[in-house]
């Protein structure tokens, strides 16, 4: 029992990622009814998208203000794929056009536009939802990150993708839905995803997987790549003169956040059984790096906890005190910009860990010089 | 469809003229951002909401002076945007004290911060002057148009807009390039221990430049709440914009930023005429991505070495 405390204390964030593993699997499903757990559900969603900044942002200096595009990519594949299933003859008979979506026979579209058509495929639907916001992610990171746009410029122009993003949505609304956004999901191949043993299922699809990606970041993190990341946040200019190829890292970690995203918004149309463009916006894109701040932007385990944390206080006080909510997420996130920069997971190492470390110490379970700690931030990330 | 010369003229001068009408507004909207973004190097997210600030200023001040009878009901916006400046220049100045003046060599953080500050703003507005949008009322001098001839019909407001831009682009292009106070500011943005060292006060400097970045914020929300109505949430329909304008312009450059916001304009308003206006702005955002990839300092590289 001590080996294996021990054990475990010693292997950099593991403990971490074991409690979150408890909270989320087994605490959350044990005390919520399946109403908050869907809640929970959609805030996991949310947290694939914080990690993602995490990783980028935190480790490797990136801010980008638009991640809803990547979100809103893995959405929209997984709703146009479910939309097509709702959509089939039978249901859609009343339609001048039966078997399209509804929202394209309103807007008078007759037959189904041709990117749509692989998404009758679940195999292509998943795969898209993985390797595209991949690709698009590469693709502008490759662009931006070779002509070395860094920092405030990256945060710009990331943002004004996702004007693009939404103004092509709402625009070209026989396409897309336009602001209402895709609907009236039902079914996945067969399967009610409405009913509770459906959101009970995918709540633990989401918990899993998202487990999953945060064990995939701390293990990039603690490989060569991982060193070299945080090192050329800190200083760009000496790895590159080092003879590292700078942009080529840049652009995989900000694709693995994409992918992320991607993933995060197809388990947020599967368990709301919508997605619209409100959802991947200016601010929906900043909350999404809200929630990494809160978390802490050091810690992956951390930015889980800060979807978690924002999104619940979100819905408890925009329902009881609507007035109050923008008054305390603003304070909030002045607060933790200025007193707490590496947010909940700061604070954490800096007043609890050392208590704990004595605990475990003077209990025998740690051994002593052994002090697990999150790569450190020695100077602010640009 | 059939146009005689003079008709295509008069298209032509009014298309231009409604370019030239969204160039100023831009311009006004990015001139404090030039000199808060591009010479602080302050990313102030919250800029949209001091615009708000000079629009509801405005907006105040119309009602309170159309008591006064028909004397203030006329001349209120001659008194509403030295006023607007005012407001926004001294909240600018404690939010400076309060908030920036900590987190100036985190610049991303700054961002953040501004962005906590735009939603406490937000709130505020709501909470002060409800969720309706309001807008003050046109004096009538300013209400309806010039017109040359029969076709071209060119509404008075828009030039009034103009004629403010070309004033207080003039009054920052003297205060930052020929001014005392502006070699002050420029010095201490290139080199902080330098100019403290040769007596300047960088901490006033600092705060007053922000201030000023958002007193004009607060004359360009004056200017435009006259020409759309303004609600809490409307400053972040423009900060998009805004920051794009300033950095395609190539930031530290007021110049640079005259000269983006033109090209911007001017290239979306016609692109309008052809594509309708949500894929013009598509297009145009593409556009100016794409030159940034290109070069990504800007049209015009600031010569300073950071």
């Amino acid at each position: 029992m001590n080996n294996f405390l021990s054990l475990i204390a010693e292997k950099r964030g593991l403990p971490g990622v074991l409690i979150l593993a408890l909270v989320l699997l087994v605490l959350f499903p044990l005390t919520m009814d399946i109403n908050n757990l869907n809640l929970a559900g959609r805030f996991l969603a949310f947290a694939f998208v914080a990690v993602g900044i995490a990783l980028s942002w935190g480790y490797g200096g990136m801010l980008s203000l638009g991640q809803g595009v990547f979100f809103g990519i893995g959405g929209y594949a997984m709703a146009m794929f479910l939309k097509l299933e709702a959509s089939d003859p039978e249901s859609t008979a009343a339609q001048t056009t039966p078997g399209i979506p509804d929202f394209m026979d309103w807007n008078q579209i007759t037959s189904l536009p041709w990117f749509w058509e692989p998404f009758h495929s679940f195999t292509f639907t998943v795969l898209a939802i993985l390797i595209v916001p991949t690709i698009v992610a590469a693709l502008i990171g490759f662009a931006l990150f070779t002509r070395r746009v860094t920092g405030v410029f990256f945060a710009i122009i990331t943002q004004a993708l996702v004007t693009i993003a939404t103004i092509l949505i709402v625009g070209q609304q026989g396409f897309t839905g336009g602001a209402n956004g895709i609907t009236d999901l039902r079914t996945l191949m067969g399967w009610d995803i409405r009913t509770d043993d459906a959101l009970f299922t995918l709540y633990y699809i989401s918990a899993v997987l998202l487990i999953g990606c945060v064990i995939l970041g701390l293990w990039l993190l603690s490989t060569k790549y991982g060193s070299i990341l945080t090192a050329l946040r800190d200083r760009e200019d000496r790895i590159r003169f080092s003879g590292y190829n700078v942009a080529y890292f840049k652009v995989f970690i900000f694709a693995v956040s994409a992918m992320m995203s991607g993933i995060g918004g197809a388990m947020f149309t599967l368990q709301v059984g919508f997605m619209s463009p409100s959802l991947i916006g200016i601010i929906p894109s900043i909350e999404f790096v809200i929630f990494a701040a809160v978390g802490g932007r050091l810690s992956l385990v951390g930015a889980v906890y800060g979807a978690l944390i924002v999104g619940y206080a979100k819905v408890m006080f925009a329902e009881a005190y609507p007035e109050l909510w923008l008054f305390l997420i603003g304070s909030v996130f002045i607060a933790v910009v200025m007193f707490a920069p590496y947010g909940l997971a700061g604070l954490y190492d800096k007043y609890a860990r050392p208590h704990i470390q004595r605990f475990m110490r003077e209990k025998g379970w740690l051994k002593d010089g052994a002090s697990p700690t999150l790569p450190s931030a020695s100077t602010e990330a640009k | 469809m059939d146009y005689s010369m003079q008709d295509l003229m008069a298209i032509f001068a009014m298309q231009g003229f409604a370019g030239l009408s969204f160039f100023s507004v831009l311009l006004l909207m990015a001139l404090g951002l030039a000199i808060i973004f591009g010479q602080m190097r302050v990313i102030n997210m919250a800029h949209g909401e001091f615009m708000v600030i000079g629009a509801y200023t405005t907006y105040v001040v119309s009602e309170v002076m159309g008591g006064w009878g028909s004397w203030g009901a006329e001349y209120y916006i001659l008194f509403a945007i030295p006023l607007a400046f005012l407001v926004a220049f001294l909240v600018g100045m404690v939010v400076e004290v309060l908030m920036i003046r900590h987190l100036y060599h985190r610049p991303l953080d700054t961002l953040l911060a501004t962005w906590g500050l735009a939603l406490i703003m937000q709130q505020v507005f709501r909470s002060v002057f409800g969720a309706r949008e309001v807008s003050p009322s046109t004096p009538s001098w300013l209400d309806g148009a010039w017109t040359p001839t029969p076709m071209i019909y060119i509404p008075l407001n828009g030039l009034f807009i103009m004629g403010l831009t070309l004033v207080v682009t003039l009054g920052v292009v003297w205060l930052m390039y020929r001014s005392r106070w502006g070699l002050r500011v420029r010095s201490t943005m290139a080199s902080r221990e330098m100019s403290a060292a040769v007596g300047i006060n960088t901490r006033w400097v600092d705060r007053l430049t922000f201030a000023l970045g958002c007193g004009v914020a607060g004359i360009a929300g004056a200017a435009f709440t006259m020409i759309s109505s303004t609600g809490p949430t409307s400053g972040t329909l423009y900060i998009v914009d805004t920051f794009l304008v300033v950095v395609f312009g190539g930031a530290g450059s007021i110049s640079g930023t005259v000269v983006s916001a033109f090209l911007i304009a001017q290239g979306q308003s016609i692109l309008e005429f052809f594509l309708g206006s949500s894929m013009a702005k598509v297009l145009t955002l593409l556009v100016i991505i794409g030159i940034l990839m290109l070069r990504p300092e800007g049209l015009f590289k600031s010569k300073v070495r950071r």
